[in-house]
């Protein structure tokens, strides 16, 4: 990288912006992305629950569509951002309200991922679990 | 006739509006209810997929079964209006980063208003309003409590 002037280094080829964020960039996109999908996931999902009002065949014609194994991944995906969403929040509120928090927001991070992975290796198994006995049925 | 020139350093006060300050509450909001929240859907996640034999064990007679319950009336009702405000105002937050038209602004900032007040509304009677044994229904259908399963 070319020094200039100012003594300080500048990337080669700043493609659209010069801002090369690190986990504290990432977290806030996995944050923001996750936090939207949420969102929608919970617009369809009071919609369905809602057809208990309708009748008993209504609303289990609608959730027999979940009980395939491609929703059942979809299930992983969600059950996956909503645990990234909350303990990356606990992160965020770390970082406000600690007075260390913003020293070790980058440590908190990789908390937060292990955490994560812990979480869903306990989730995924069981999921698949269920996702075979939807199958085998 | 002098005038006082305040000192360089003097923090420079802005005219400030009174009344309530909506922003920091919506910051305080957010941190609030989403540590609620972690409670509500963890709980929520484990008793409807995990436990029990997962989605596939999810039909009418489970859900009228749970909200035959006042206990999970009043978590699903929590659940309810704390995630939609929580990801409406975090919605409104990713508007007003992205929209740079104040039409587009406008009109997305009012759609998110109104499914929000809608879904709440909606799922706030039917938690509280919707029959668990609806006559005339096929009994093995509905949850054993009812009088055609007795
Ligand atoms: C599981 C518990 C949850 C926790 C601990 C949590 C925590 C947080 C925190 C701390 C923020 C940052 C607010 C700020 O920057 O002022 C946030 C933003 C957000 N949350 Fe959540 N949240 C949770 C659940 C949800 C749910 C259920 C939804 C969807 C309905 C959601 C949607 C959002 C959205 C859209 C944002 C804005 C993201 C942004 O501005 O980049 N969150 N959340």
């Amino acid at each position: 990288m070319p020094e200039n002037s100012a003594g300080t280094m500048t990337p080669r080829r700043p493609a659209g912006t010069l801002y090369r964020g690190r986990e504290g960039m990432w977290s806030w996109v996995l944050h923001r992305i996750t936090g939207v999908a949420i969102f929608f996931f919970l617009l369809v999902h009071v919609l369905d629950s809602s057809m208990v009002a309708v009748a008993p065949g209504a609303y289990n014609a609608v959730i027999d569509t979940y009980k395939n194994p491609i929703m059942g991944l979809g299930e992983i995906a969600l059950v996956g951002a909503i645990v990234f969403h909350a303990f990356n929040g606990i992160r965020i509120i770390l970082i406000d309200l600690w007075s260390k928090g913003a020293k070790f927001q980058r440590v908190m991070f990789y908390v937060v991922i292990g955490l994560w992975v812990v979480t869903m290796a306990g989730f995924i198994p069981r999921q698949i679990m269920v996702i075979l006995s939807e199958v085998a049925h | 006739m002098s005038t006082t020139i305040a000192s360089p350093r003097s923090p420079y006060s802005a005219p400030r509006n009174r009344g309530v300050n909506w922003e920091k509450w919506g910051w305080i909001y957010m941190r609030a209810s989403g540590v609620v929240l972690i409670i509500l859907i963890f709980g929520h996640l484990f008793v409807n997929l995990v436990l029990g034999e997962g989605v596939k064990g999810i039909d009418f007679a489970f859900v009228a079964g749970k909200w035959a319950n006042p206990f999970w009336q009043v978590w699903d009702l929590l659940m309810l209006w704390l995630a939609f405000i929580h990801g409406g105002n975090g919605m409104r937050t990713i508007v007003n980063d992205y929209a740079t038209r104040p039409l587009t602004r406008k009109i997305l900032l009012a759609a998110i208003l109104v499914s929000v007040v809608v879904e709440i509304a909606l799922g706030t009677v039917i938690i509280f309003a919707f029959d668990p044994c609806p006559v005339g229904s096929p009994a093995d259908l509905l949850p054993s409590f009812c009088p055609v399963n007795q």
